[in-house]
């Protein structure tokens, strides 16, 4: 069996599009992931009885249903609440901010609680609000405590993008079974695909691993 | 001594106190830690707190500017009743600086920032003046040579006058410290009891669990003396360490003076 180098050359402006989809989806739903899923944690962690309950209903309803399902609920719900034909790609960006959001917030609760109450009891003792403690006391803490998780979160993140292909969306994996499709070039495209997911994933769990050596030395 | 300024059942609200405990008590659980706790401390005061591990010193102390709430009775700091919902407990924590066993520093934060963190966001001060007073107050608790290096690359005496100059940054009326020596190594006590005295002396009100008994009877003005959530004795250093009226204190007095501690 041959391996057509040229079958890559030639469609690898196409994969190139959808290589920065999956980046792009990657990204927007991390960042938006870890903002909103900070503001839940918060809620979970919060002593408001109510918005406990929200925030913890929210998380193990996402944490409960496989992402797949989510997608197609989103592609298939979206336009009917809103009555917009936003496409695949558009919806995946609200279906991966809204379904990682309730993983980071497990997270972000996760380095919330890893910060000693000394450290907590010495920010109201200056007189800072709730607010205030957490934005500068808290937070910044948590937030390094739990950088490798994050990460490593984000680089599952980065291969479930792949999903979105099952709702014709044209991710990287997405835009190469289409042209392996067109091509009848199958092998090429995803071999070709897989290598990248290798090279990009295993590149960021090498940086893990030093961040966790180097917050290791740090504390 | 300001012995002269406060009296011991004074009820009215219009003494000269600082802080004022009437009839508190707490409960953990089932566990009575504050036992009708009255109180109150003259402005410029140096009042130390001692008692058995387990007495409820630090209950106590951390009642003032409430990061411990209340079961019953009230307390009274600055002319604010602390334990009135209306109350603004922030204005009131503003006011009152603490410093911890542990120290408590912010290691994600310079010594300088650890210092002007509180001054630039509670008090809106501006960013040049905060940092000058920060200086300032480095230079009096000999760690000006420190500002730009982490908590974690400072030793534990260091840290805690860092926390003592922390404090102090937010011009506070009122200064209280839990055991601010008992995290510390013998050698590195004295630096920080050092600082602690100069602060004495400038006539801030102080309120302070300790067992350094050489403070105590150096710059207290009055020693209470906490026993199972009990106030057991409230008097001078003299008083207390040259004859104290309970059992309870003498026996307690006898553990922490004993060349074995
Ligand atoms: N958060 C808490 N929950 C339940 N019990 C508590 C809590 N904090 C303190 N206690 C209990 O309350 C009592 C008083 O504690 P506190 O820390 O005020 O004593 P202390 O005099 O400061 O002791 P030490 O000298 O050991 O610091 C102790 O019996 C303690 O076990
Ligand atoms: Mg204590």
């Amino acid at each position: 069996m041959d391996f057509d180098f040229a079958a890559v050359r030639n469609s690898a402006d196409y994969l190139w599009q959808g290589f920065q989809y999956s980046l792009s989806l990657t990204a927007f739903a991390t960042c938006f992931g870890i903002l909103f899923g900070t503001l839940l944690a918060m809620a979970r962690l919060s002593s408001i009885k109510s918005l406990n309950w929200a925030a913890s209903a929210y998380v193990n309803l996402f944490r409960s249903i496989p992402l797949l399902l989510v997608i197609f609920w989103f592609y298939i719900l979206v336009p009917l609440m809103t009555g917009v034909q936003v496409g695949a790609e558009k919806s995946a960006y609200l279906t991966f901010a809204i379904f990682e959001a309730a993983y980071f917030c497990e997270i972000m609760r996760a380095g919330i609680q890893s910060i000693s109450k000394g450290q907590v009891a010495a920010g109201y003792a200056m007189g800072f609000t709730y607010g205030q403690n957490m934005r500068y006391v808290i937070l910044p803490q948590a937030f390094r405590n739990v950088v490798p998780l994050l990460l490593t979160q984000t680089i599952i993140l980065f291969q479930d993008t792949s999903l979105v292909y099952v709702v014709g969306a044209t991710d990287l994996l997405g835009a190469a079974s289409k042209v392996a499709n067109r091509d009848n070039t199958p092998i090429e495209m995803y071999v070709s695909v897989a290598i990248i997911y290798l090279v990009i994933s295993f590149t960021l769990s090498r940086l893990v691993k030093q961040l966790h050596a180097k917050i290791a030395v740090i504390r | 001594m300001v012995l002269h300024r406060y009296t011991l059942f004074d009820t009215t609200e219009s003494t000269m106190s600082i802080i004022r405990f009437n009839a508190v008590n707490k409960w953990f659980k089932d566990l009575h830690v504050l036992k009708d706790v009255n109180l109150s401390v003259a402005e410029g005061e140096v009042v130390v707190i001692c008692g058995p591990s387990g007495s409820g010193k630090s209950t106590l102390i951390r009642t003032v500017n409430q990061l411990e709430t209340i079961g019953s009775g009230e307390i009274w700091v600055n002319g604010q009743n602390v334990i009135d919902p209306k109350t603004d407990i922030n204005t009131v924590r503003a006011d009152v600086g603490f410093v911890f066993q542990h120290f408590n520093l912010y290691p994600h934060l310079t010594v300088l920032d650890n210092i002007t963190l509180a001054p630039i966001q509670v008090r809106k001060q501006p960013r040049v003046e905060a940092e000058a007073l920060a200086e300032t107050l480095l230079a009096k608790v000999g760690l000006a040579n420190k500002r730009d290096v982490f908590p974690s690359q400072l030793s534990g005496g260091q840290q805690q006058r860092v926390a003592i100059a922390r404090g102090l940054a937010m011009q506070p009326k009122v200064m209280l410290f839990d055991e601010p020596t008992s995290a510390l190594d013998p050698e590195m006590i004295g630096e920080v009891l050092k600082v602690m005295k100069d602060l004495a002396h400038t006539g801030i009100t102080m309120m302070c669990v300790t067992h350094e008994m050489g403070f105590a009877r150096e710059v207290a003005d009055r020693v209470v003396f906490l026993d199972q959530g009990e106030v057991v004795e409230m008097a001078t250093p003299a008083e207390f360490f040259s004859a104290p009226k309970s059992e309870r204190a003498k026996q307690f007095l006898q553990q922490v003076l004993s060349p074995m501690h």
